[in-house]
């Protein structure tokens, strides 16, 4: 019993003295053996049991005194028992808690009589009488380390009082009794020991070292430092002072953890617990134990730091969550871990796990970019874990059902959750394939769907972008699984925690991808999305301004339509709550960027209710409430969702009869900047359709746009100016613009080299009103034209076309050919001829055209070989451009000194244009007609194209009823006629008679034209058989009245002609 | 009662009109069951306040309805007085920012010592999140939200709300008001109430 209890016990103080038990498994194990041994004795030892003690036990109780019952003299405070020793001292004696007792029928009556204080009394017996057995048989009997004499000391004593004392054979016999409760208690503790974890040097060195490279100021950090108290090292690997390594003691730390004080722990064989820290100024350690003895230092840590525990606990989850591959990348360190961990048994693989952990996951912060989580990990781990949410949902049901109306926002939650189905879908990651159907999926719906007749003037998103997920290769970032846990708690969580964990993502940087798709990846969206659907203001404002964030990225867009949120929020704009509406309005300005959106907004009423946020007070009056302040505010958003939502026809036309226009002609009276954007925004895109355009006008919107055209805000000058730019589309609006005073500020806009969309926008404008021969003059005065000029050079295509466009509309105005050669502007121009833009090349040519105009001119583009550029262009494909081609080259063959020389040396030059003659576009049609009849009056290419058949083609164009055409096609003929017998060829190809219907067309010009050509003609004897026949005599006379003297003539030569020929026919006859 | 006492009121419910006062003095007096409005000594107890919040101003959590009760009592004596009737509810229904605030931090601070600690946090938030059969710790999610309040509200790093802390806060976020859990009415409870009580304001 004294070896057991010295050694195997554990006793709280390593000192000497009284000592304390402590209630560990072991001790406790200790003592039952000994209540049951001492309990038994009297009854199995009767003999024995009776043995006097040489000295008394001695003991604090803390037995009542009236417990005892026969056999004992009870008074208040003291119990004597009856029983006596030879001296007449009582075997037992209690007096004021303090308990003497003399035998083991003493002690076993006590144990009786404490009952279920057994325990706590032999504790306290063990804990005053360090060594009983010396006690109870005489000091020679205490307990000594090393070899014990006292069983042959005590046979001796046997021997000597052989006959006379029997005491000493009772002696024997108890001595012996004790020694095996010692053996016994000795083998029960060394198998419990055997069982414990038992702490090395080296164990706890590798646990040091390993939670130093934890160590750090940073947040993630585990710690802020582990150190040892002491730096020398015993050659055995300890650092406590030899006499404390007596008691076990490996060595001491100072550990800082982030969210507590200094933490003063030791480490022992037995485990690690807290002392009393060191007192820096005595240099003196208290090695007295504060706390619980834990196996190693991570439990103690995880014990003592709720940050230390967090962040253990994130690391572990972050490696759970490994391929195995990347686990096997353990470097040398950790394989020493592992197999350290090995060694110290089996009962102990939980630590072992988690030790092996750790380095792995330190290693997943430090050096992430080593590992590669596998696609097999993605398909494996998510849906595992939407398991287990589903499992919470599950209890989460149950638990909620019970509390009140708080939860219905839960409830509601739940049910509006997604099915298994579904949300399995939204965790796993699609396949390439899988994004690659649903890609083909929208384009053939996108097909199918009509309606999707969308605005020229806007780009729109691709809709068959392939979706980017964070694909295999690429890391997972740390907020990757911060998100995830919070869109754990969104989940789980009740109003207040929903309300925290919205506010705490928003601290993320929601504007950066990896963010944006992290929320997505973790299933966020749907939890945010189904927020939207319940009761709760809150919840819906804080989804809200997170979906308004992280829909700026077009993928997330695509999954809040996919997911229903577009409906939710036009249902939110029927909300009372203000803020509410401007962030659903918002959001849905930004998630309405693609087409499919837009119909869904429209589908499901958006645009009425939209429509209906722009209803508020005027902004510019003074003394605005709050309450109106926040009117205006819904309606600048209500018009941001409009704007977007007005990129489709279809939704044009909706909130044109949603009565959204004086709407928006009241709000672009708004003084303010971030409210006229949006509305001016919705405007211009509105504008390509001629219904807003008459509004714009009629409701008087002109003055405002030309208003603001000079404002400092450059969008919204942009904004202007586009929309002024498709609006004077329209005669009456260019007036406008100039009435207004808008030409100068658009001038002044072209000095806006650097942002080149406002330049764009602001030429376009002046393209547009430069149609108007007044805004030219204007133009003139305020000289825009060197600006123009100044701006053919190093500008992007959109603003090139507007320029050139602005500068051939110019060049219609005599005295402007002039200012743009002398700014040095022809040359640019005819440059520009070589470009590929077909917009930009229907504007240069129509430019080049009007400049060669101007003689002056001419020998510039002549130089630089302007005319062989242009008839180049007929082998564009677009007809448009072969047409404006055309026409420019009609004047530069006029102007040109040598132009039919030039025009044969171009090989295969006049095929091509006979040849285009087969085109079906009648503007084509016209103006090569008019350029044949240029080329015609030069003889030898009058001879070239005839040869190319060009008399049978221009009589198959005569039976055109369009008089572009008729006029420019009759003056071919006419002039065509020039050459060998194309005069007759004509009339046998049967183009007189539709020549002689074309003089009662209304058109004068056309008039000229045919009279010109039937004069011609006329001048072949069957041609004027065929006029007569066809009644031109009597159209003809009355064209001699008229006060053109080309007509006049023409006409009135014709008549003579048909009239000789008559003559000439009389005479044969009856001549 | 004397007309110095209804200014006094007036002063107290500085939110409501003086019409608006004498309502809800009928409404205190009618709970109270007190018809002689000379004795206006009575004050409504804890139940019925709890009573009046939950059935009312639609609250179901108990203990914030508590903590409700003990921010209406002003001077700790276990009754709702008139006074501190008129006063509660200026800030309950029609409070500014400014009032609300100071307010829920009242509501939030259990122990009344100018901050929200880390165990009254947890306490408060320790229903918030339903728990996880598969978590180790069951307290393991709601810590963490504690950390996560702290961190995002603890703006001089000392490990606890000051009313600072929270003050600005609230202000950044106005979400933020209610972060420990529904202390304020609905604004439909509020309408539902007020339509009630204020009917027949004209009247008196």
């Amino acid at each position: 019993m004294g070896v057991a209890l010295t050694r195997a016990a554990q006793w709280t103080t390593a000192g000497f003295g009284t000592g304390k038990l402590e209630i560990t498994p072991l001790n406790e194990s200790i003592l039952q053996e000994i209540i049951a041994f001492v309990e038994n004795f009297s009854s199995k030892h009767p003999k024995e049991s009776s043995l006097v003690f040489k000295e008394p036990l001695q003991w604090t109780t803390t037995l009542e005194p009236s417990r005892f019952g026969s056999g004992y003299e009870v008074s208040k405070l003291s119990v004597t028992s009856v029983e006596t020793d030879k001296d007449g001292r009582p075997l037992l004696r209690l007096s004021a808690s303090n308990i003497e007792v003399l035998s083991f029928s003493q002690l076993s009556t006590i144990l009786r009589v404490a009952q279920d204080k057994k325990l706590r009394e032999v504790q306290a017996c063990l804990e005053a009488n360090r060594d009983p057995v010396a006690k109870i048989l005489g000091a020679s009997y205490a307990t000594v380390d090393g070899e014990d004499y006292s069983v042959l000391r005590l046979l001796e004593k046997v021997k000597q009082d052989d006959d006379a004392n029997h005491d000493a054979e009772f002696e024997m016999k108890v001595f012996l009794l004790i020694q095996q409760l010692d053996m016994q208690l000795m083998n029960n503790s060394l198998k419990q020991i055997s069982q414990e974890v038992r702490l090395s040097p080296a164990t706890v060195k590798n646990e040091v070292e390993l939670l130093e490279s934890f160590c750090g100021e940073e947040q993630e950090a585990v710690l802020k430092s582990v150190e040892y108290t002491s730096d020398y090292e015993f050659s055995n690997g300890c650092r406590a002072p030899p006499w404390r390594q007596v008691h076990g003691e490996i060595c001491y730390l100072k550990i800082k953890p982030h969210d507590t004080d200094t933490l003063y722990v030791t480490c022992s064989t037995a485990g690690v617990f807290l002392n009393g820290g060191v007192d820096e100024e005595k240099e003196k350690t208290d090695y007295e134990r504060k706390s619980e003895v834990y196996k190693d230092l991570v439990n103690l840590l995880k014990q003592r730091s709720s940050h230390f525990a967090q962040n253990i606990v994130k690391q572990d989850f972050a490696v759970y969550k490994e391929p195995l591959s990347a686990r096997q990348q353990v470097d040398p360190v950790d394989a020493e871990e592992e197999g350290q961990t090995q060694r110290s048994g089996d009962h102990q693989t939980k630590r072992a796990h988690e030790k092996t952990l750790q380095p792995t996951s330190q290693k997943m912060t430090s050096s992430k970019k080593k590992l590669e989580p596998s696609l097999k990990w993605k398909t494996l781990g998510l849906p595992a874990q939407s398991e287990q949410s589903d499992l919470k949902e599950q209890s989460e049901n149950g638990k909620r059902r019970k509390t009140g109306k708080d939860d219905t926002e839960t409830e509601k939650t739940d049910k509006k959750l997604p099915s298994p189905k579904s949300k399995k879908r939204a965790n796993f990651p699609p396949s390439p394939l899988h994004a690659k159907h649903s890609g083909q999926i929208s384009k053939i719906s996108g097909v199918w769907t009509e309606e999707f007749s969308e605005s020229s003037s806007e780009s729109e998103e691709d809709e068959d972008q392939l979706d980017r997920r964070q694909e295999s290769s690429t890391d997972l970032p740390s907020e990757y699984w911060q998100i995830q846990k919070l869109v754990k708690y969104l989940k789980g969580g009740n109003q207040t925690a929903t309300v925290i964990a919205l506010c705490s993502m928003r601290d993320f940087n929601l504007a950066q991808e990896t963010c944006q798709l992290a929320i997505r990846d973790v299933g966020g969206l749907e939890v945010l999305i189904n927020l939207l659907d319940t009761d709760e203001i809150k919840c819906k404002i804080g989804s809200l301004k997170i979906l308004k964030e992280i829909s700026r990225n077009s993928q997330i867009r695509r999954a809040i339509a996919g997911f229903g949120g577009l409906q939710m929020m036009v249902n939110i704009l029927d909300s009372p709550e203000k803020k509410l509406k401007c962030l659903a309005a918002e959001t849905i300005a930004n998630v309405a960027k693609f087409r499919r959106a837009r119909r869904t907004v429209r589908k499901h009423g958006g645009i009425k209710r939209l429509v209906g946020l722009l209803d508020c007070v005027p902004s510019d009056s003074a003394n605005l409430t709050p309450e109106q302040e926040k009117d205006i505010e819904v309606a600048r958003c209500g018009a941001l969702a409009l704007w977007s939502c007005s990129k489709s026809t279809r939704n044009k036309e909706a909130i044109r009869k949603a009565g959204g226009i004086p709407l928006l002609a009241r709000l672009l009276k708004s003084p303010h900047e971030n409210m006229l954007i949006p509305v001016v925004g919705t405007l211009q895109e509105c504008a390509s359709e001629q219904s807003y355009r008459t509004a714009i006008q009629s409701e008087k919107m002109i003055e405002d746009l030309v208003k603001n055209l000079s404002r400092d805000n450059q969008e919204l000058q942009m904004h202007c100016a586009s929309a002024i730019f498709k609006c004077a589309e329209e005669k009456e609006t260019r007036e406008l613009v100039r009435q207004f005073d808008g030409l100068k500020p658009l001038v002044t806009l072209l000095s806006m080299s650097e942002n080149k969309q406002l330049l764009a926008a602001a030429t376009g404008a002046i393209w547009k009103c430069s149609i108007s021969l007044e805004n030219v003059a204007k133009f003139q005065e305020y000289k825009a034209i060197d600006l123009l000029v100044g701006l053919l050079t190093d500008q992007p295509e959109e603003v090139l076309v507007n320029v050139v466009g602005a500068l051939g509309e110019c060049a219609q105005e005599q005295s402007n050919r002039a200012i743009i050669r002398k700014c040095g502007g022809i040359q640019p121009l005819v440059s520009l001829l070589t470009g590929t833009n077909q917009a930009l090349l229907i504007n240069v040519t129509k430019a080049v055209g009007a400049c060669a105009i101007d003689p002056e001119n001419m020998t510039i583009i002549d130089r630089m070989d302007g005319l062989r550029l242009l008839w180049s262009l007929f082998k564009n494909p677009n007809p448009d451009v072969q047409a404006s081609a055309a026409w420019a080259i009609c004047p530069c063959i006029e102007n040109s000194k040598d132009a039919g020389e030039v025009v044969r040396s171009f090989v295969g030059g006049l095929e091509l244009i006979v040849n285009l003659l087969k085109s079906d576009n009648k503007e084509v049609l016209a103006s090569v007609c008019a350029a044949i009849a240029k080329i015609a009056k030069d003889e030898e290419n009058l001879a070239v194209i005839t040869d190319h058949g060009v008399v049978a083609m221009l009589a198959k164009l005569t039976k055109t009823t369009d008089d572009k055409l008729r006029r420019y096609l009759a003056e071919a003929i006419g002039n065509c006629c020039m050459w060998g017998s194309n005069r007759m060829s004509f009339g046998e190809t049967g183009a007189v008679a539709p020549l002689v219907h074309y003089l009662k067309s209304s058109d004068t010009m056309v008039h000229q034209a045919t009279s010109v050509a039937l004069f011609q003609l006329s001048k072949d004897a069957n041609n004027c058989i065929t006029m007569h026949e066809n009644g031109a005599v009597k159209l003809l006379l009355s064209l001699v009245g008229s006060t053109d003297e080309v007509l006049q003539e023409a006409a009135a030569g014709c008549v003579a002609n048909i009239r000789r020929l008559a003559l000439a026919n009389e005479k044969a006859r009856y001549g | 009662m004397s007309l110095p006492d209804l200014q006094k009121l007036v002063k107290l419910g500085k939110n409501f009109s003086r019409k608006e006062v004498k309502c809800l003095m009928r409404l205190f007096h009618d709970l109270v069951g007190e018809q002689h409005e000379r004795r206006a000594v009575s004050s409504l107890d804890r139940g019925k306040f709890m009573n009046i919040l939950h059935n009312t101003f639609r609250m179901t959590d108990d203990m914030m309805m508590g903590r409700v009760f003990c921010a209406f009592d002003k001077d700790n004596d276990g009754y709702i007085c008139l006074e501190e009737w008129i006063g509660g509810l200026s800030v309950f229904l029609r409070g500014s920012l400014d009032e609300k605030i100071e307010f829920c931090f009242n509501v939030y601070d259990w122990n009344g010592d100018g901050s929200i600690s880390w165990g009254e946090m947890f306490q408060m938030l320790k229903s918030s999140l339903v728990k996880q059969p598969t978590e180790e710790d069951p307290d393991e999610g709601i810590k963490d939200l504690v950390d996560i309040t702290l961190k995002k509200m603890d703006h001089d790093h000392d490990g606890m709300l000051s009313f600072a802390d929270f003050e600005k806060s609230v202000r950044e976020e106005h979400l933020l008001l209610e972060a420990f859990g529904s202390c304020l009415p609905d604004p439909k409870a509020i309408i539902a109430f007020e339509g009630q009580t204020f009917l027949n304001a004209s009247e008196i």
